[in-house]
């Protein structure tokens, strides 16, 4: 019963918001307008800092660039709307391309600094322009017009913010679920996983970065063109905060959490000072107090925010998708031919400060091998892999991929010429779907971008793109979990899905990191027969792994190591009876 | 500009400078052992100068009715938690920390500071109302949250910066006050004319920094404040209690307002809002450092004073511009220096 009402939940919401204004009074159709053009601008904080992960003290001023272009261009210049609209669209996303270019480089609060930077000087600049009419303001903007009607009025206004809402929230919903989303999704872990799938975190930042300021824009135009009178104050720093406040009481990664958050922080300001002017007198102040000990108390309640906590309340379980059918590819990677040398290592050595962590390394890995990498603890396992997916770079030493001598190394370069790899810690994106998870392997596999994601041109090609995940999920044993969201999986079945998402490359050399740690029994039997399989498809497979009974069962050669050397490289057999491998993992020669 | 005028800047800038350096050092520590950024820190600075200033003029000041009400919220918090979980004694030292201890600082500035007892007195019994506050601070908004996400502390932080703020204006009211300052003849050195209070200034500054660094480099408590820093879990493995740590820290937090606070008081007007810049001032001062590192955080802190000492000489309406702006390359190359791949991947 719940189900279908919650599938049908924003077209329900729609039609409640396109009656409404029939039912309710003026003055709240107006309060329920500057709530939703609010919930415009929170969306696009919500790309910005909830999905990016990027948090940003300046959506303020972008809001305030749409506003001022669009109301400059009107009140002085007579230019229309929609040319206003335009002309913000542009000059805000040429604005944040410049400084996106510069801060989102940064990391965490830098650029959280860096964005307050922005909005402090676009508060003061307009605030003493004589242009824009310093602190007193602009006015005489005129009303929107749609075919000659002007949009005067309240409710006028009303169904315009409400349309440009719905458009809004749809195209965001459409992005974020598409390829382009799912690297935007993943930037909220860190740059790495966009980074080892072929995707370049900082070009997905920037992107992340204009579409918020963009998104801003929009809600900044219908403010100027609703209020029809602007000055600079709705566009400093507090705004900057309210919107901040807004986007993370509701729920900083939820579109809805935008339209929750914008009404609950309007609302509640407006009300309390209502209330608290009849106890404190008319020039008080204390509705802040008040207002900040709620959203104290729901950041203690509710720390993902309100709609995550509503939704768990009321609908625990992740909507299914679509059903998907498992398909191949149709424009798979050739594999090498069986025997040809995949990746070769001479001499690699990697420092950190006076610490060897890796020294004079040599191996080379062939198709159709699974190279099994034992030693103890902090024998420079994880450091090689690292080395050679282009995590770091060497110190010292060649290596070459398919014949090709590599010069330097980067984990986005490696994704393309056919290396994948899996975590030591599953690095995945807890609040995607499984199968979400496993598609993001296969982006650089994907062609389509921003704007065929945005417009829906892009359904064969998700089509694809998901059931190929799909059918990966299939082979490692959790088709059943496709739907799943990824952190509500055993740590086990984590592992398994990094497997799955790092086949989606379509490698030709596959970096296990223990991926049998946290296996049960039947798990690892159906691990170690699908590493068989791919091996003889003519997969190169390196494989560390600190269950010896499963190395040994799989491994065509092992490599040892300790203490950042090379001890033993050879068939499992002949590295079983090495004396220098026994002394160390038993101490002593046996 | 002559050399005379551009002395007098660097002066200028240098004392506001040193009282970034406190705001700075403060943010700092609470940052890296809690991970909160003190936004709320500013306020408490302005607070103190307003408390002094009531002092001053005879009057209650109102940050004893602020004390008061934080001190039954915490106290409150405390004892639910105590019942709930039939601790008799942690029932007691709540009361003793949270109830005994805020009441005897309220008691005192309430009767004990008649409008003729001396500056230091009025400043020592300022100072520890200011103090009482970061504790309390830390246990109503941050204890129960300690574990949650930078984004949520930092928002909680805000939040506690308005609601302070709109305390702040309920109680003191909106007019600005300027304090007292060290009184005394001004002293010429190298040509340049120095007065008591700027070498007040900087002097109490680097005697609180280097207090603190004797603390932390030194002293049990201060190591296990750093081992708490450096890794909570590992920390409350080997006995070391990371709510003990914040609490301390918040203590110092206050304090170190406290100190800007009279620092500051005499050199510049200030109202119940002002604190929300200068902490915003310190905290540019703490990021040049990295958010970790005390002396980087200190040379910041000196820059931005010395930047928008200049500033506010060329183009005074656009001084906060200007400072907001040419710290935005040091962001970058901090940043860059932060992000070196090799860090935080082993």
């Amino acid at each position: 019963m719940i189900r279908p009402l919650i599938s049908f939940a924003p077209l329900i919401a729609l039609v409640v918001a396109a009656m409404s204004p029939l039912a309710l009074p003026t003055y709240q159709v107006a309060v329920i307008t500057y709530v939703m053009i609010a919930a415009v601008a929170c969306l696009g904080l919500v790309l910005m800092t909830g999905v990016a992960g990027m948090v940003s003290f300046g959506h303020a001023a972008f809001v305030g660039v749409g506003a001022y272009v669009s109301g400059y261009l009107s009140s002085q210049l007579g230019c229309s709307a929609w040319i206003g609209l335009a002309c913000a669209v542009i000059a805000a996303g040429l604005a944040a391309g410049l400084i996106g270019a510069v801060t989102v480089r940064m990391s965490g609060h830098y650029l959280a600094l860096a964005t307050l930077c922005f909005g402090i000087s676009f508060y003061f600049l307009v605030g003493n322009s004589e242009m824009l009419g310093r602190f007193n303001g602009l006015t005489g903007i005129a009303p929107v017009s749609v075919a000659g009607f002007d949009l005067r009025g309240e409710r006028a206004a009303y169904y315009l913010v409400l349309a440009v809402l719905a458009l809004v929230i749809a195209w965001c919903r459409r992005l974020l679920s598409s390829r382009t989303g799912r690297v935007l999704r993943s930037l909220r872990t860190g740059p790495m996983i966009a980074e080892t799938f072929g995707a370049s975190a900082y070009s997905y930042r920037l992107m992340a970065f204009i579409l918020a300021a963009v998104i801003g824009t929009v809600a900044g135009w219908l403010y100027a063109h609703v209020q029809r009178f602007l000055s600079p104050t709705p566009f400093g720093l507090t705004a900057s905060i309210d919107y901040l406040f807004m986007t993370v009481i509701g729920g900083s990664g939820q579109l809805w959490g935008a339209l929750l958050g914008a009404g609950l922080v309007t609302i509640i300001k407006h009300e309390l000072q209502d209330l608290l002017k009849f106890v404190f007198g008319p020039t008080t102040r204390l509705e802040l107090l008040v207002f900040a000990a709620i959203m104290i108390i729901v950041l203690q309640k509710a720390r993902k925010g309100l709609w995550p906590f509503l939704e768990q309340m009321f609908a625990p379980h992740a909507a299914p998708g679509a059903d998907i059918d498992p398909v191949v590819l149709p424009r798979r990677r050739a594999k090498p031919e069986h025997g040809l040398t995949v990746i070769s290592a001479s001499h690699l050595q990697r420092s950190f400060g006076g610490l060897v962590a890796v020294d004079d390394v040599s191996f080379d890995v062939k198709s159709g091998e699974i190279l099994g990498v034992l030693g103890p603890n902090g024998a420079g396992k994880t450091t090689l892999f690292n080395l050679i997916s282009g995590v770091l770079s060497r110190s010292k030493g060649e290596l070459s991929f398919l014949g090709a001598p590599l010069s330097k190394v980067s984990a986005r370069d490696m994704c393309r010429r056919g290396l994948s790899r899996t975590f030591q810690h599953a690095a995945l994106v807890q609040d995607m779907t499984a199968l979400e998870n496993v598609a993001i392997g296969a982006t650089h596999l994907g062609r389509c971008g921003l704007v065929h994601n945005s417009l829906g041109l892009d359904r064969v090609e998700e089509r694809q793109l998901l059931g190929w995940s799909g059918l990966l999920l299939d082979h490692v044993g959790l088709a059943d979990k496709a739907f799943e969201l990824a952190g509500n999986l055993s740590l086990g079945h984590q592992r398994l899905l990094e497997i799955a998402r790092a086949l989606a490359a379509d490698p030709v050399l596959l970096l296990l990191d223990e991926p049998a740690a946290g296996l049960r029994a039947n798990e690892k039997a159906v691990l170690a027969e699908l590493l068989a399989r791919l091996r003889r498809e003519g997969l190169a497979i390196v494989l560390v792994e600190h269950d010896m009974d499963f190395v040994f069962r799989l491994a065509d050669r092992l490599m040892v190591m300790n203490f950042g050397r090379r001890i033993a490289l050879g068939r499992p057999d002949d590295v079983r009876a090495d004396v220098g491998v026994q002394e160390a993992y038993l101490g002593v020669a046996a | 500009m002559n050399t005379d005028i551009a002395l007098i800047l660097l002066q200028d800038g240098l004392v506001s400078g040193a009282i970034y350096v406190l705001l700075a050092t403060a943010l700092v520590l609470v940052f890296s052992v809690t991970r909160v950024v003190f936004v709320p820190h500013g306020d408490l600075v302005a607070f103190t100068a307003l408390t002094l200033s009531a002092f001053e003029s005879g009057q209650r000041p109102g940050t004893v009715w602020i004390v008061m009400l934080a001190a039954a919220l915490a106290l409150s918090l405390e004892m639910i938690e105590a019942v709930r979980q039939r601790d008799h004694a942690r029932a007691v030292l709540s009361l003793l920390r949270f109830g005994l201890v805020p009441a005897l600082v309220v008691l005192a500035a309430l009767f004990l500071v008649p409008k003729t007892a001396p500056l230091v007195w009025k400043m020592t019994v300022s100072a520890a109302l200011i103090t009482c506050l970061g504790p309390l601070i830390y246990r109503i908004v941050f204890q129960s949250i300690a574990a949650a996400s930078p984004l949520v502390l930092l928002i909680a932080a805000i939040a506690t910066h308005l609601g302070l703020n709109s305390i702040g204006l309920h109680v003191f009211g909106p007019e600005g006050v300027r304090t007292d300052g060290f009184s005394g003849v001004p002293l010429v050195l190298f040509g340049m004319i120095v007065t008591p209070q700027a070498a007040g200034v900087l002097a109490s500054s680097v005697v609180v920094v280097v207090a603190l660094y004797l603390f932390f480099r030194f002293a049990l408590r201060g190591r296990a404040l750093l081992a708490a820093a450096h890794n909570r879990r590992g920390a409350e493995i080997v006995g070391i209690s990371t709510v003990t740590a914040g609490r301390t820290v918040f203590v110092f937090a206050g304090l170190a307002a406290a100190i800007s606070g009279l620092l500051i008081g005499p050199t510049t007007t200030l109202y119940y809002d002002s604190g929300f810049i200068l902490g915003l001032k310190g905290f540019v001062g703490a990021i040049v450092g990295g958010m970790a590192v005390y002396p980087l955080a200190a040379v910041g802190a000196l820059l931005v004073g010395t930047v928008e000492s200049f500033a506010s000489f060329w183009a005074s309406a656009y001084r906060d511009v200007i400072v907001f702006l040419l710290i935005i390359p040091v962001l970058l190359w901090r940043s860059a220096s932060a992000l070196a791949p090799e860090d935080g991947l082993e």
